[in-house]
């Protein structure tokens, strides 16, 4: 394996601007909301960015394609911009890409930034796309819960889980996301909600109800990354830095062949392998000091957690219904409410997931605050489970 | 060389519609219906048509015969989705009939499935597939709303293993418009149904009867079956009577169940005829429209030679009732309910990727690949299990493969016309994965594992250009 990038990129600003149905803003202002915080943040000029990496996934409901509405937009003028779209790990991509040039040496200062200006679509859920001339012919246009859905399926048969059980844990999963929800200011939902309602609630792609899908919103985060070296010449004491961002993609083997039951998300699988491998964990139920995962569904957190190697097979259910991963248990998962809380502006969500262990790393993260917290992890899975993309980052105090 | 019907095989729609439902709906304006309100007419679901239906029929007749042998394949419809466009090539590429095949469609008519057998019957020559495929669409509160169902019929002719035999036929054509439909129009226009029958079935359709028994040199007492279609109850009856057929001999019109399928009413009935037929049984077949063309068939000692997998007697039980009026007219296009801004996306075909991947979609067809053996859908550039390219892909037909469900959902949020879309993963036995969209399911008994089977319907409506394309979609195993 490469050496990684381990160590090699600090983050010196961030910046997310207020998640949710921002009727009150398009997109260019939802830029500048999360751009604006982040500048501030890092402390430098929009002069000092060398290159910025933007990311966003439904153009026409964006500021358009190209990176030239969000450079006109932020006023980046003369530099390299890049758009980024790769689902729902978008907002990471652009992580990557400002991380990776920098870790290469070929700029000093680069921005990452993600939006998604959802509530202009004119209705709740995501936008349908095509999926190219040849899949518009024979694949199933599902929704996206229907995708996630069949995890369900695939989950309970494999381990014997009955309906009712498999049930009750995933809307463990969204009861513990409202409840930390309720402490992020700038999430869209901020309301606790009793297990009964999520359960009883409204189906819309079998078994998931109303309460186990993420929010539909629109908003922005930002992040500013720049060399360690640099940091410290800027200024800054705690360093937040990169200690791995992975990527995997599907080939088409879940989907084409028998080589996957259904259960489980082999993306989350290799990314993670190859996060930890990168960051240096070889144990990361005890190494990692708060998740943000990649919620879009409850029953995809249930299987990430296993995907991510913290509950064994089959065991993600009672570690659920234990609290392991509630805000006071040992592994705090979404403290800021997850994609369930926030919504999930698809470009926004990795960078705004990166903004909440970076503040729990700093300490700056008020009433949300946890204790003792050194490494922290963000996973984005866009796509469909069988076919898609993973994105592991983990973030650490250097 | 005897030439004659090898084999056969119906088709009809799984759903069905209680006709007092339907009675019930337009009591307020239409009380008299209520005198009709007897069985339940079959409808198609939202993504079922007359090509369909036709490669349902077709494949349930032909079942594992080699198919590369058929030499001709016409279709009878006065329903079929384009006006320019060859329904019966899009069945000839479903059913992987092979680039030779010659392929025709005929309408025009209710007379034109019969018209297309016995020309068939008459013409010999190469094996051909007659089909008559109709989904019959009636105004709201008509008496044809009542009395029209859906359905498909397939024969396949051919020198080898006759079943049933041509001995005689005749046809006869004048210009009684009992009702017409004008190009662009959704609904027929009829006449008085005493005039049609009095002067239209009585002496035009006895009238070709008698003229087809001579030239079988049998007389009407020795007529074993009599299939005569109309929509309306007692119309064969009259006409056996008329003609001189024992009454005994007068075939049931499937009006309970089924409902009358215009074009594809007489190869329907006459499939259900042949299903229960012995050796030696003579049967008359009559069309009716602007004249008649009737057969006169003899069963063989190879009748049942011919029998389908599924009689039709087995489909007409396999009927789903529905008590919501709304859904057929939905299906129908009788009413548009506000389906949201999710029904806006542009359903486009890419014509130039539907031809080139036309035996892929339309034909099913997977790669096995030599390297490894995995069979694999779709086929792309490279194996996907050892990246082999693609030249080692040997191609092989998943529709009539077994396979069950791994992984499925019932999507609520999705346009579909018809919610919730089921889908998920369907394991094919022989290696193949794909995600698919279940239909037909009986939700209480759909889960991990339920066994399926493969089932041609519409893919997607593009309606802002009338298009439709197909594809492939699982069903529960019947």
């Amino acid at each position: 394996m490469a050496s990684g990038i381990k160590d090699k990129v600090a983050i010196i600003g961030m910046g997310c601007s207020r998640f949710g149905e921002r009727w009150d803003v398009g997109t260019e202002a939802l830029l500048a909301e999360a751009f604006d915080e982040a500048l501030q943040d890092a402390g430098i000029e929009r002069g000092q960015i060398d290159a910025a990496w933007t990311g966003s996934c439904f153009d026409r409901i964006n500021v358009g394609n190209s990176a030239i509405p969000a450079a006109t937009a932020l006023r980046l003028d003369g530099i390299p911009v890049s758009r980024m779209e790769n689902m729902c790990a978008t907002g990471t991509e652009a992580l990557r890409g400002a991380a990776y040039a920098v870790a290469s040496g070929a700029v000093d200062i680069a921005l990452a930034i993600g939006s998604e200006k959802l509530k202009d679509t004119g209705y709740g859920g995501l936008p349908v796309q095509t999926k190219g001339t040849f899949n518009d012919l024979w694949l199933p246009m599902g929704s996206a819960p229907a995708g996630f859905a069949q995890l369900a399926a695939g989950y309970r048969t494999r381990h014997n889980i009955p309906k009712e059980d498999l049930k009750r844990a995933i809307g463990h999963v969204s009861w513990k996301s409202h409840q930390n929800g309720v402490l992020s200011p700038k999430a869209h939902l901020r309301k606790a909600v009793p297990l009964e309602t999520i359960l009883n609630a409204p189906m819309i792609a079998e078994p998931l109800g109303l309460f186990d899908c993420c929010g539909v919103s629109d908003g922005a985060a930002a992040a500013i990354v720049t060399t360690p070296e640099i940091a410290r010449a800027l200024g800054k004491r705690d360093l937040v830095t990169i200690k791995a961002i992975q990527l995997s993609v599907s080939s088409g083997r879940e989907s084409t062949t028998d080589q996957w039951d259904g259960s489980y998300v082999r993306n989350t699988r290799n990314a993670a392998t190859k996060a930890y491998k990168e960051a240096g964990i070889t144990d990361p139920r005890e190494q990692l000091g708060l998740i943000e995962v990649h919620d879009c569904f409850s029953i995809t957190e249930l299987v990430t957690m296993e995907d991510l190697f913290l509950s064994e097979d089959g065991r993600a259910v009672s570690d659920i219904l234990d609290g392991f991963y509630d805000r006071d248990g040992k592994v705090p998962c979404q403290v800021d409410g997850g994609l369930k809380c926030f919504g999930h502006p698809i470009g926004a969500s990795g960078l705004r997931m990166a903004y909440e262990i970076y503040n729990q790393l700093l300490g700056r993260a008020g009433e949300r605050q946890l204790s003792n917290v050194s490494m922290g992890l963000t996973h984005n899975l866009g796509g469909v489970p069988y076919l898609g993309v993973a994105a592991v980052s983990v973030l650490g105090l250097q | 060389m005897t030439f004659g019907i090898v084999a056969w095989g119906g088709y009809v729609p799984r759903n069905r519609l209680d006709r007092s439902v339907i009675a019930a709906t337009h009591a307020w304006m239409a009380p008299s219906l209520k005198g009709q309100a007897k069985g339940r007419r079959a409808f198609c679901n939202w993504d079922e048509d007359v090509v369909t239906m036709s490669v349902e029929a077709a494949r349930n007749c032909l079942g594992p015969r080699d198919r590369s042998v058929v030499g001709n394949i016409q279709l009878a419809s006065t329903t079929a989705p384009t006006a320019d466009l060859q329904s019966s090539a899009i069945v000839a590429v479903a059913l992987r009939l092979g680039r030779k095949v010659n392929s025709m469609d005929v309408g025009g008519s209710h007379r034109a499935g019969m018209a297309v057998l016995s020309n068939a019957l008459r013409a010999g020559g190469k094996p051909t597939l007659v089909l008559a495929s109709e989904r019959l669409r009636a105004k709201p509160a008509s008496v044809q709303e009542m009395q029209y169902g859906a359905g498909a019929a397939a024969f396949l002719l051919g020198s080898e293993n006759v079943a049933a035999a041509l001995i005689g036929s005749a046809s006869v054509t004048t210009l009684l418009v009992d009702h017409f439909r004008a190009s662009g129009f959704a609904h027929d226009y009829f006449w008085e149904e005493r005039w049609i029958r009095e002067e239209g079935y009585l002496k035009i359709g006895a009238e070709a009867i008698r003229e087809a028994l001579a030239d079988a040199g049998v007389a009407p007492d020795d007529v074993t079956s009599f299939v005569f279609p109309a929509p309306s109850r007692g119309i064969a009856d009259a006409v056996a009577k008329a003609a001189g057929i024992a009454p005994t001999a007068v075939a049931g019109a499937l009006e309970l169940d089924v409902g009358f399928t215009g074009a594809a009413h007489s190869l329907l009935m006459l499939s259900d005829i042949l299903d229960k037929a012995q050796p030696g049984q003579l049967i008359v077949v009559a069309g009716f429209g602007q004249g008649a063309d009737v057969v006169v068939l003899r069963t063989t000692d190879a009748v049942a030679s011919g029998r389908p997998a599924r009689p039709l007697a087995d489909l007409v039980a396999a009927g789903h009732t529905t008590q919501s009026y709304a859904q057929m007219a939905a299906f129908y296009d009788e009413i548009h309910p506000d389906q949201g801004m999710r029904a806006e996306r542009d359903t486009k075909t890419a014509l130039t990727e539907q031809y080139r991947s036309s035996d892929q979609v339309n034909g099913f067809v997977a790669g096995q690949c030599s390297s490894c053996g995995q069979v694999q859908f779709p086929q792309l550039a490279y194996c996907v299990e050892c990246q082999a390219p693609s030249t080692a892909l040997e191609p092989l037909c998943l529709a009539e493969e077994k396979a069950h469900v791994l992984t499925f959902t019932a999507d609520g949020l999705t346009f579909h016309p018809s919610p919730p879309m089921y889908m998920g993963f369907a394991q094919f036995d022989v290696g193949a994965r794909l995600l698919m969209e279940f239909v037909d399911v009986n939700p209480d008994a759909f889960d991990v594992g339920t066994a399926l089977e493969m089932r041609f319907r519409i893919k997607e409506r593009d309606e802002t250009r009338g298009y439709y394309r197909y594809f492939w979609k699982a069903a529960p195993v019947a």
